[in-house]
C-alpha cells in the first residue's frame, strides 16, 4: 500500500482544568489513505472529535498539552507554525462541523461566507469567487443556488444549512475532510442524502473522508475502515467487515447489541451496555471498561491492555482486550445467536480462571458455579 | 381489547398574522390537518415522520396541552377538549408525559425528590408524613435511580438518568396512558437501550398503553405494536409493525425505510429510493396529496384528488393512489430487512465447542 495521506501516531492531548488533568486522548495511532474513509465511532466524551480538533490545530490553548505526530502531506500538524497550520486548514484539510446552525455565522450571508473560505487561500476576484460559491452550491445539492447564495443561514433548513456547510468545507478542493457527527441531528431522509452526496464527492474528487459518528448505521454505509473510541483511546480497530461481522471488544459487542437493528427479529431484547463513560479526570484502573464490562475477571482491573492484532484476521483487525481470542469469538457467536449473558460470562471466567487464577477467590464467589461445575471448558482446556 | 383513546378528524393550525395593532390572520400553520386514529388498551402504538410533520403537536393534542382547532379525542369515551377543571385534572392524572429533552423538562432549580413528587402536591396525594417521600423513593427504585440521590438537582446527573427522573415523574400518578415523545433521541447509543427497556418493563408491569414517538424507525419498530406514520400533518400510512416495515404500501414509508443506515456492511446494500429535497412548508402544503412533489410514483391523479386512508394488501391502511407492490418493496428495502438474521435452531450453550477450538 502507498503511503498513507494522514496518519496519527500516539497521540494525546490532555486538558489542565481547575478539577484536574482531562485525559481526552490518550495515545492513539491509526491512519487513512488518499480516497478512503475511515469512520471513528464512540460515545459522547470519548475523545473523538478532540482527536480530529487537534489534527487542525484547534485544541492549542495554554491549557491544554499535545503529544504525538499528527502526519499530513509530510507535515507534523502538532508543531506546524500558527502561520502555516493557517494555509494547511480551510484548504487542504477542511472540517464540517456537528451543528450547521452555530458552526455558519448568523450575520454573513451564505454565499459571503463561502467567497471568504476561498479567498482565505487563494487569490480570487470577488466575482470569480461568487460565481464558484453558485457552483459548489450547486454541486451539494442545493435547489436554485443564485437566490440561495445570497441568503442568511435562518433562511436555510436543516438539511440545507448542512449541505452548505459541506460546500465550504469543499470550497478548496480538500484532500481530507473531517465530518464530525455531519447528519446526528437530521431526519433520516435527508440523513440518506447526505452521506450519498459524501460518497459521490468522494468518488469524484478523491479526497479521504474521516467521519466521527456514534451511529453503527452510518459508518456502516459510508466507512472503509472504523476505530472505536472509548475513554480517549482506541479498542478496536478493524475494516468495516471485521468490525461488524467478527467485533473483538466487549465495548463494540455492546454497541453493536444496544440498538435496534432493522434486521433482527421484532421481539429481541436490547442488551444495553451497563453504567456510563467513565470520568477522563479519574479514570478507572486497568482495562477503562473493566466497571461496564459484563465480562471483567479481577486481572482486568489491574492489567492494562494493549492493542493486538487479531488472530486469523489481517493484520489490520487490531483489539485491546485481555479476553483471550477464542473465549471472544465465542461469545460473540453466542451473542449473535441471541444467548443469555449470564451463560457468556460464565464462559469468560471460567476460561480465564483456567488461564491464571485470580489472586483473591472473593472473586470466584460472584461466579460460584466456578467451583462446583467440574464440566466448564475452561477447565479442560487447561488439562 | 378495549379502545382507550379515539382520535377523529382532529386538526391544529396555527394562525399567521400580519400587522401590529390591527392583526389580521393571512394564512396558517397546518401542523396536524385531519388524524384519525384508535389506540387500544395495553397496546403501543408508534408515531413517525420527518422534523415538523406533525408528531409531537398530536402528542401535545392528545393529552390537551393544546386545544385543537377541530376535531375530538376521547379518552375512555369522555371528549378531552371539553374537560374543564377538576375533570380536567382528573383526565390528566390517566395521560402522562416523557419529553424529548431531559435537559429542559427538569426544573433545575428543583431536587429530584420534589420534581418526582409535584404530581403528588398537585394531586394531594400521600398527604401522610413520610409517605410521600418513601413512595418518590420506590419510584427512584423503579427507575433504576438511587433512592439515596433524593435531595439532589438535575444537573448532577447525566442525560440518561436524567430521562429516567423523567420517566418516574410520569409513571408517578400511575397513568393509564403514556406519551413519550422522543425519549432517547439525545440519549448516547448505550444508553438509549437502557431507557427502552425500562420503558417496556414499565408497560409490561403496569399494563400502560403507550404511544411513542420518535423518527428513528428501528427504535420504533422495537417498540411498537402498530405504527403510524405522519408526513406533512397527515397519516399517510398505519399498519402493525410486522406488516409496516415487510411491505410498506405508500411511498413515503418506503423512503422512510429505505434511507435508513443498516448497521451491516454487506446486508445493507440495495438501491437507494432517496427523497429529493425537504419536506414542503405546512403552512402552504401540496395541493392533494401532500407526498406528491417529492414522490418517485407520482401521476396527474396525485395533485388531483386526495387519496383517503384505505386498506391495502397486506392489512394496512394507506392513503395512496398508486400503492408500492411487492417487487418495487423488493428492490428498495434493506435487504437486510426482507431477509431476517436467522437464529440457529440450538439455542442451547453449546459450552463443550470450547475445548476444540483451544
Amino acid at each position: 500500500m502507498s503511503d498513507p495521506l494522514f496518519s496519527v501516531e500516539d497521540l494525546r492531548v490532555s486538558f489542565h482544568t481547575d478539577d484536574g488533568v482531562v485525559h481526552a486522548v490518550d495515545g492513539i495511532s491509526y491512519t487513512v489513505q488518499a480516497g478512503k474513509t475511515l469512520g471513528i465511532v464512540g460515545e459522547s466524551g470519548s475523545g473523538k472529535t478532540v482527536s480530529s480538533l487537534t489534527a487542525l490545530g484547534l485544541t492549542r490553548s495554554r491549557r491544554s498539552q499535545i503529544e504525538g505526530r499528527i502526519m499530513f502531506d509530510s507535515q507534523d500538524m502538532v508543531t506546524l507554525e500558527d502561520d502555516q497550520l493557517r494555509q494547511v486548514r480551510g484548504n487542504d484539510m477542511a472540517m464540517i462541523f456537528q451543528d450547521p446552525l452555530s458552526a455558519l455565522h448568523p450575520f454573513y450571508k451564505v454565499g459571503s461566507q463561502l467567497v471568504e473560505a476561498m479567498q482565505a487561500h487563494r487569490s480570487l476576484s470577488r466575482s470569480a469567487a461568487k460565481a464558484r460559491a453558485v457552483e459548489l452550491l450547486d454541486l451539494v445539492g442545493i435547489p436554485d443556488p443564485k437566490r440561495r447564495v445570497v441568503q442568511y443561514p435562518h433562511e436555510f433548513s436543516g438539511g440545507m444549512r448542512q449541505r452548505a456547510m459541506i460546500a465550504m468545507a469543499l470550497a478548496n478542493e480538500p484532500k481530507l475532510l473531517i465530518a464530525d457527527e455531519p447528519t446526528t441531528a437530521l431526519d433520516v431522509t435527508v440523513q440518506a442524502q447526505i452521506l450519498a452526496l459524501l460518497e459521490d464527492l468522494q468518488k469524484r474528487l478523491g479526497m479521504a473522508i474521516i467521519i466521527i459518528t456514534h451511529d453503527l448505521g452510518v459508518v456502516a454505509e459510508i466507512a472503509d475502515d472504523i476505530a472505536v473510541m472509548y475513554a480517549g483511546r482506541i479498542v478496536e480497530r478493524g475494516s468495516a467487515d471485521e468490525i461488524f461481522h467478527h467485533p473483538q471488544h466487549p465495548y463494540t459487542w455492546g454497541l453493536l447489541t444496544s440498538i435496534p437493528r432493522l434486521d433482527n427479529p421484532r421481539d429481541e431484547e436490547l442488551v444495553p451496555i451497563a453504567g456510563r463513560p467513565p470520568s477522563l479526570i479519574n479514570r478507572p484502573s486497568g482495562c477503562h471498561f473493566h466497571p461496564r464490562c459484563p465480562y471483567v475477571q479481577e486481572a482486568h482491573k489491574r492489567v492494562d491492555p494493549r492493542l493486538e492484532a487479531v488472530e486469523g484476521d489481517g493484520g489490520s483487525h487490531v483489539s485491546a482486550c485481555l479476553l483471550k481470542t477464542n473465549v471472544r469469538t465465542q461469545i460473540w457467536e453466542g451473542l449473535e445467536a441471541g444467548r443469555e449473558p449470564e451463560s457468556l460470562q460464565r464462559m469468560a471466567s471460567a476460561s480465564v480462571g483456567a488461564l491464571a487464577p485470580p489472586a483473591d477467590a472473593s472473586h470466584l464467589n460472584l461466579h460460584g458455579e466456578l467451583e462446583s461445575d467440574a464440566q466448564l471448558p475452561g477447565e479442560e482446556v487447561q488439562s | 381489547m378495549s379502545t382507550l383513546i379515539e382520535v377523529r378528524e382532529l386538526v391544529k393550525h396555527f394562525p399567521i398574522k400580519k400587522g401590529i395593532v390591527i392583526q389580521r390572520q393571512i394564512g396558517a400553520v397546518k401542523a396536524v390537518d385531519g388524524v384519525s386514529f384508535d389506540v387500544e388498551q395495553g397496546e403501543t402504538l408508534g408515531i413517525v415522520g420527518e422534523t415538523g410533520c406533525g408528531k409531537s403537536t398530536t402528542a401535545r393534542l392528545l393529552c390537551r396541552l393544546m386545544d385543537p382547532t377541530s376535531g375530538t379525542v376521547s379518552f375512555q369515551g369522555k371528549n378531552v377538549a371539553e374537560q374543564k377543571g377538576d375533570a380536567l385534572k382528573a383526565l390528566h392524572r390517566d395521560m402522562q408525559m416523557v419529553f424529548q429533552d431531559p435537559y429542559s423538562s427538569l426544573n433545575p432549580r428543583k431536587t429530584v425528590g420534589s420534581i418526582i413528587s409535584d404530581p403528588f402536591v398537585i394531586h394531594n396525594l400521600y398527604t401522610g408524613s413520610g409517605e410521600r417521600k418513601k413512595r418518590v423513593q420506590e419510584l427512584m427504585d423503579r427507575v433504576g435511580l438511587n433512592p439515596e440521590h433524593y435531595n439532589r438537582y438535575p444537573h448532577e446527573f447525566s442525560g440518561g438518568q436524567r430521562q429516567r427522573i423523567g420517566v418516574a415523574r410520569a409513571i408517578a400518578l400511575e397513568p393509564k396512558l403514556l406519551i413519550a415523545d422522543e425519549p432517547v433521541s439525545a440519549l448516547d447509543v448505550s444508553i438509549q437501550a437502557q431507557v427502552l427497556n425500562l420503558l417496556r418493563d414499565l408497560q409490561r408491569e403496569l399494563g400502560l398503553t403507550l404511544i411513542f414517538i420518535a423518527h428513528d424507525l428501528s427504535v420504533v419498530r422495537h417498540m411498537c405494536d402498530r405504527v403510524a406514520v405522519m408526513y406533512l400533518g397527515k397519516v399517510v400510512e398505519l399498519a402493525s409493525s410486522d406488516v409496516l416495515y415487510t411491505t410498506p404500501r405508500h411511498p413515503y414509508t418506503g423512503a422512510l425505510l429505505s434511507a435508513v443506515p443498516v448497521a451491516d456492511p454487506t446486508g445493507g446494500k440495495r438501491e437507494r429510493q432517496l427523497l429529493t429535497g425537504d419536506v414542503p412548508s405546512p403552512a402552504n402544503p401540496p395541493s392533494a396529496c401532500r407526498f406528491h412533489t417529492r414522490c418517485p410514483k407520482a401521476q396527474p391523479l396525485c395533485s388531483d384528488r386526495e387519496p383517503m386512508l384505505e386498506t391495502k394488501a397486506g392489512g394496512g391502511v394507506a392513503a395512496c393512489h398508486y400503492p408500492l407492490t411487492d417487487e418495487e418493496v423488493a428492490t428498495r428495502l434493506p435487504a437486510a430487512l426482507t431477509r431476517q438474521r436467522v437464529r440457529p435452531a440450538s439455542a442451547e450453550p453449546s459450552l463443550p465447542a470450547a475445548e476444540t477450538q483451544a
